[in-house]
């Protein structure tokens, strides 16, 4: 690969205002990145580090999205006025998807900038070589998997030839094997291209072997720290941790738990699973009263769709799934067969996108929904959700629409409409995906709680962390 | 050509453009739909099938006999019912045979109705086998480069049919969520009326992560765009394009010719 001039970045008086907010996203920046350089740019949930990354790929909008302040260039240019000369990888896999057949999804930013026809193939070829995607040219894009579709995604921006490549929490969806696999391929290209980068990414340890200086934005605004990794992250852990960043070697906190073992609730034997036909061997397990059970394993084995069977919204294809007395109390055996509302009190599934299960326009009567659905009264309703809006921090949120929160928000919000209406079991999917190191934490701390009050948890997860901190047994997919 | 596509794709009709073949569906319907009678649509099915049968002779059609019999079963269910809905509520026209209700079936009214089932059958059969052998990228290449549409236009329609697949994910985890929320046992008009409320939500979202995703990759910008993949169109796709028409004008003539010819309008 051609290696492509590695671009500067240099902000004065930076910064950004979105129209629809009324505080600015990033404020009085000033930050000078030489070519070449490797950042990891870390700093608070709403310090404004995605927005800074936007702005570099040119992709932040015009005056009708927001108001700029100061000077931010490329190479001594609005980044706006040269597209391509910055590559921008985000988290979603999904929605980086751009066209149907791998090669034409890579060829697609070489066609937008002009390059001829002759010269975009070969670019094609190698920028799939050098993310390590070794699949036809002709592979359909849907198939691949988190992992692969990541590096798609890269080698789609390397094969327009950027000086600087800005990653977003590329490997935040990711299962284990993903993070390693578009890590490693980051650290291919950057060898080859000799290109500036700048990554974002809350777990630090992933990307420390790669990059050499380290840059904390301010919630206030502004850079709150600037240097080599290993001394920033030394001097200025605390605050770090604070702001969620996974300071590698701090040891996770995780409150001591009664461990009192209650009944068991539900079994499955030699259970077959699936939408249609099954998508692994059957598997035999129970859920227990004040236990966790975490389901594991790569992206794409089945999590999701057995524990969606194990929670009654999917029926079994095969083998037996009971629930037993002290969950149903009167339901019948057969969770799919029970209607929605009886549900609510038996088991409480929370989906890993919490978009799919927002009913309402705010907050506090999303927390209603549940509640509501079981017929308690107006006062035991008000009741239960002043509680919740407490004891999740979403006080200040309640007549918030949930559509506008935050990642962490969201995710908190999902798990009290769910434990509003009090299951005795909970399923929840991927409970830590994307969050940081603040808001894990309180996540964790919120689950050891609940089975102190006697429920079963079942997640579906492949956060290593997560399950040492809380699973008393583990099932393997 | 661009040399990705499959080896089964470099036969036949599937290499041909799907510009072309898109003109010649269009060119035949509209000739077909000029007027109503059961000589043109009779004469169209008639010459298909000739070409069909000349093209599987020579290897040429692209498609298996199972493949085809399977995907065009829609049309051939389609054909018989627009059939009898005409036979019976048809304009009666001749000896009128049986009568109830607001039923006539007349010679009228089953002349239309052969006239109709057969139409549908000329008009759906080759559609569906242009249609099935096309790639949506391919045919996003053909309409900017061929046909010369706004390609901003065209490849922000492809990128966002690529998105439908998403959607049906979504429907699903909609639909499981509302029951896993104890709000799945009303009723089910109440219940699809706001998932679709919900869908269209996540739609938006997805949207505009979708542009954010492409405006990164250079789209929408100033310069001069190129094609990675040339959207080639030369005498075979003239062909097919003048087979098309020439099926449509020759059925044409031949309701005519034999005084069939029974204008739409009027």
């Amino acid at each position: 690969m051609p290696p492509a001039r590695p671009a500067d970045v240099r902000a004065s008086g930076w910064g950004w205002r979105y129209a629809t907010r009324r505080r600015a996203a990033v404020h009085e920046l000033d930050l000078v990145i030489e070519p070449g350089e490797r950042v990891l740019l870390l700093g608070a949930s709403g310090s404004g580090k995605s927005t800074l990354v936007h702005a570099l790929a040119g992709v932040l909008g015009g005056d009708d999205e927001g108001e700029q302040f100061g000077r931010l260039a490329v190479d001594g240019r609005p980044p706006g006025e040269q597209r391509g000369r910055a590559g921008l990888v985000l988290q979603d896999p999904e929605s980086q998807v751009i066209l149907s057949r791998v090669g034409d999804d890579v060829a697609f930013g070489c066609e937008n900038l002009g390059v001829p026809r002759e010269d975009i193939w070969p670019r094609v070829r190698e920028s799939l070589d050098a993310v390590g995607l070794d699949v036809p040219l002709d592979r359909s894009t849907s198939e691949l998997s988190g992992g692969q579709k990541q590096r798609l995604a890269l080698a789609g921006v390397l094969a327009m030839q950027p000086g600087l490549l800005l990653l977003d929490e590329p490997t935040a969806n990711l299962d284990p094997a993903g993070v390693i696999e578009v890590r490693d391929a980051v650290s291919r290209v950057l060898d080859r291209t000799g290109a500036t980068l700048v990554v974002i990414e809350h777990r630090v340890e992933t990307w420390l072997p790669l990059v050499e200086r380290v840059v904390v934005l301010a919630p206030g605004g502004g850079v709150l720290a600037d240097g080599a990794p290993d001394v920033i992250l030394g001097r200025s852990a605390d605050h770090l941790a604070a702001a969620g960043v996974w300071v590698p070697g701090r040891p996770r906190v995780v409150p001591q738990r009664l461990r009192r073992e209650g009944a068991h609730l539900l079994q499955a034997v030699d259970l077959s699973f699936g939408r249609t036909a099954p998508v692994h061997a059957p598997v035999t397990l129970s859920a227990t009263a004040g236990r966790a059970l975490a389901l594991t394993g790569p992206n794409g084995s089945g999590k999701t769709t057995l524990g969606h069977t194990l929670a009654g919204l999917l029926p079994p294809l095969g083998g037996s799934l009971e629930a037993l007395p002290e969950l149903h109390s009167g339901a019948g055996a057969s969770p799919i067969r029970w209607r929605s509302r009886e549900l609510l009190t038996r088991i409480g599934t929370v989906f890993q996108e919490p978009e799919h299960q927002l009913l309402s326009t705010t907050v506090r009567r999303e927390l209603e929904v549940g509640p509501r659905a079981l017929g308690l009264s107006a006062a035991e309703t008000a009741r239960r959700v002043d509680e919740l809006l407490g004891r999740l921090r979403l006080d200040a949120l309640a007549e918030a629409n949930p559509f506008t929160l935050s990642g962490g928000e969201k995710r908190r919000l999902s798990v009290a409409t769910v434990i509003a209406t009090r299951p005795r079991m909970l399923v929840l999917d991927e409970p830590t995906f994307g969050q940081d190191a603040r808001t894990w934490a309180e996540q964790v701390a919120l689950l050891c709680e609940l089975l102190d009050e006697g429920r079963a948890i079942v997640a579906m997860t492949h956060d290593a962390e997560f399950v040492d901190a809380l699973a008393d047994e583990r099932v393997e997919l | 050509m661009s040399g990705l596509v499959a080896a089964d794709a470099t036969r036949g009709i599937r290499q041909v453009n799907p510009v072309a073949k898109l003109g010649a569906a269009l060119l035949l319907a509209l000739c077909l739909v000029l007027t109503i009678d059961w000589v043109s649509a009779a004469t169209a099915l008639g010459l298909e099938a000739l070409i069909a049968l000349a093209l599987a002779a020579m290897g040429r059609l692209g498609i298996p006999w199972r493949v085809f019999w399977l995907r065009t079963l829609p049309v051939w269910i389609a054909a018989p019912l627009a059939a009898l809905t005409i036979a019976l509520y048809g304009q009666a026209g001749g000896t009128v045979h049986w009568e109830w209700l607001a039923i006539r079936v007349s010679d009228g009214s089953l002349e239309l109705a052969l006239a109709t089932a057969l139409r549908v059958l000329a008009i759906g059969l080759p559609a569906v086998v242009l249609f099935i052998t096309v790639d949506a990228t391919d045919l996003a290449d053909g309409l900017a480069q061929v046909w010369r549409l706004p390609a901003r236009f065209v490849l922000g329609a492809l990128a966002a049919f690529r998105l439908v697949g998403l959607f049906f994910d979504d429907w699903r985890y909609l639909s499981l969520a509302r029951r896993a929320r104890g709000v799945g046992d009303s009723g089910r008009i109440r219940r699809a009326t706001g998932q679709v409320f919900a869908l269209f939500v996540l739609a938006i979202r997805r949207g505009s992560k979708l542009a954010t995703a492409m405006e990164a990759r250079g789209f929408g910008g100033t310069g001069r765009r190129t094609w990675a993949r040339e959207s080639f169109f030369g005498w075979r796709e003239w062909l097919v394009v003048i087979a098309g028409w020439m099926v449509g004008m020759i059925a044409i003539g031949t309701a005519i010719a034999t005084g069939h010819w029974n204008f739409i309008v009027g």
